[in-house]
């Protein structure tokens, strides 16, 4: 459904008299299926939004490649626009439009005959369960009630692929996980979902596939599970003071069974280990031994955040 | 016709919004209302004419030519706000024609200009103005081309900006020395040698005498045909430019 080969694009930025060149994506090559729901993963300013627009058409790529649904993007930018939709992080509603009036401009937009738009209009905003605000203006909804109508604008004109960019950033956690219901009916209607995040649990619960995109490259592909299994074995983590952080980490740096040892700021550490269950009394028989102590400890599966870690060398969380 | 369904539609819109609002219709009108009330009848006396009514033949047809030129540039700061709604986005990513994008919201703002225009010419009749209905149309043409530039040329620099702090200082530092060359609040034949002289490069200067040469009842005025193939050619100019910035990054 989409495919490219090397997306390429730089952004000249002037600090002072120099010019500098930042290269925002440095050759991406993605391979998108029909009917998944693709999650793009990344800390801010990985390049996530600049592909995306790429993609959408919004920007011009510097070099590269790509084939969306069907239509070549570089080639044939109009039928690219026709078969997909574009949901931007910002917004995209007017204060002073009635939700109404929005679905039915832009499907007209689309070149959708008048009667016909307003069919759709009515019929998407049933589908959103906007009906009850559907002649109010925009400026009187919640941000859930407004992300609804902006995604029900990408959607009006029937599109094979839909890019929505950082879908629920700025939600409430209700109105997030009524997003993700949204995207997921989405996908149940056939389209294909690109969203990009920066949130690993959104990733983790919504995407079928996800790339992880770190200083304009993709890192890692695939999906959650099998990223996840990739480091393999468990995670232990272990509450202690701060004070006892480090010496602890020196007594179970040195151990045969820890694979790697991150230490947390806030105090206590992440072990890596090859199986949980064997690992943890001889951690604590250590700890214990010390006179150390010990405030809690935790057995976890990797997760996204770790397979970051791995990937880049740094914590999601901290960038 | 793509390109007029599209402006239609764009059109259509502006306007409907524009008309939600009334208070800017008012808003509109009221500020030449007051110059019309206010400082014209400062201007019998001032110019020596004969009558009140001589004097609205030169002060009117500068009035309307200069809502034309201040009603159109300052139509940026609207782009902008759309620019930060990302109104402007969301039609990007639609086939929609570049060029319905921009024309459509000149024709609102031409169309909303006429308005004023009629209201301003209708009250000037109760102060004995006279002109012809041929002149008049003739003269509402030249505002409409005027109006349909000057809007234009505001959406192209909005789009280049982005900006309202740079966008009022930028219009003000253009519209004022336009404003004060072109004859509009007192008649040229007042000036010195030398102010006539870089008012003649002025194209505003010949669009108000050729307006002033309609009102007048003066249609073979030599100003009349100048001032309207002037502003036709910067009206186009002006439109393909903006046009441009509305297409650009987007092919």
């Amino acid at each position: 459904m989409i495919e490219t080969r090397g997306l390429r694009k730089s952004f000249r930025s002037r600090a002072g008299r120099e010019t500098k060149t930042v290269e925002a994506v440095r050759g991406v090559d993605l391979d998108v299926t029909a009917g998944e729901i693709f999650g793009f993963l990344g800390p801010n300013g990985a390049g996530k939004t600049t592909t995306l627009r790429m993609l959408a058409t919004l920007i011009e790529p510097d070099g590269g490649e790509a084939t969306i649904a069907g239509a070549d993007l570089l080639k044939d930018p109009g039928e690219v626009r026709r078969r997909i939709g574009y949901v931007a992080q910002g917004g995209s509603t007017w204060d002073e439009s009635t939700a109404r009036e929005e679905l039915v401009l832009h499907a007209r937009m689309y070149g959708i005959a008048k009667a016909e738009a307003h069919r759709r209009a009515a019929r998407a905003l049933e589908a959103f369960q906007l009906t009850e605000f559907a002649d109010r203006k925009c400026k009187t909804y919640s941000g859930g009630q407004r992300r609804r109508v902006e995604i029900a604008l990408g959607i009006i004109h029937e599109p094979k692929i839909v890019f929505l960019d950082e879908p629920t950033t700025g939600l409430d956690p209700q109105s997030r996980a009524h997003m993700w219901d949204e995207i997921r009916r989405l996908r149940t209607d056939g389209m294909t979902v690109f969203i990009t995040t920066h949130y690993l649990d959104e990733a983790d619960a919504l995407c079928d596939r996800i790339a992880i995109m770190d200083h304009g490259e993709v890192v890692a592909e695939g999906t959650p599970t099998d990223l996840k299994r990739e480091i393999s074995g468990d995670v232990v983590q272990v509450g202690l003071d701060l004070a006892a952080t480090g010496e602890a980490a020196k007594l179970l740096d040195g151990e045969e069974y820890v694979n790697r040892l991150e230490v947390l700021e806030e105090g206590g550490l992440r072990l890596f280990v090859d199986e949980g269950a064997t690992a943890i009394p001889r951690i604590l028989r250590r700890i214990d031994g010390a006179g150390l102590d010990l405030k809690s400890i935790e057995l976890h599966r990797p997760s996204l955040d770790d397979v970051f870690l791995t990937k880049t060398g740094r914590s999601l969380r901290e960038s | 016709m793509k390109l007029a369904r599209d402006t239609w539609l764009i059109f259509q819109r502006q306007l409907h919004l524009l008309l939600r609002n009334p208070v800017w219709v008012f808003v509109g009108v009221f500020q030449p209302v007051m110059y019309l009330l206010l400082f014209a009848p400062l201007l019998k006396p001032a110019l020596n004419a004969p009558t009140q009514a001589e004097a609205y033949k030169i002060f009117v047809p500068g009035l309307l030519v200069l809502l034309a030129i201040f009603g159109g540039l300052f139509q940026g700061f609207g782009l902008i706000a759309e620019l930060r709604a990302g109104v402007i986005e969301r039609s990007r990513v639609t086939p929609v024609s570049r060029l319905a994008l921009l024309l459509g919201r000149s024709l609102r703002d031409v169309v909303s200009l006429m308005a004023q225009a009629v209201i301003i010419t209708l009250l000037a009749l109760l102060f004995d103005l006279r002109v012809f209905i041929g002149d008049l149309l003739l003269a509402y043409l030249m505002l409409a081309l005027i109006a349909l530039m000057t809007s234009a040329v505001s959406y192209g620099v909005a789009l280049k900006v982005k900006s309202e702090d740079a966008l009022a200082p930028l219009m003000n530092t253009v519209a004022q020395p336009v404003l004060l060359l072109s004859g509009i609040l007192l008649p040229l034949a007042f000036a010195p040698g030398w102010l006539q002289g870089v008012a003649k490069w002025n194209p505003f200067s010949w669009a108000v005498e050729g307006t002033r040469a309609l009102f007048n009842g003066d249609i073979s005025n030599d100003r009349v045909w100048q001032g309207l193939t002037i502003i036709t050619v910067l009206a186009a100019a002006g439109v393909y430019w903006a046009a441009r910035q509305f297409a650009r990054s987007v092919r």
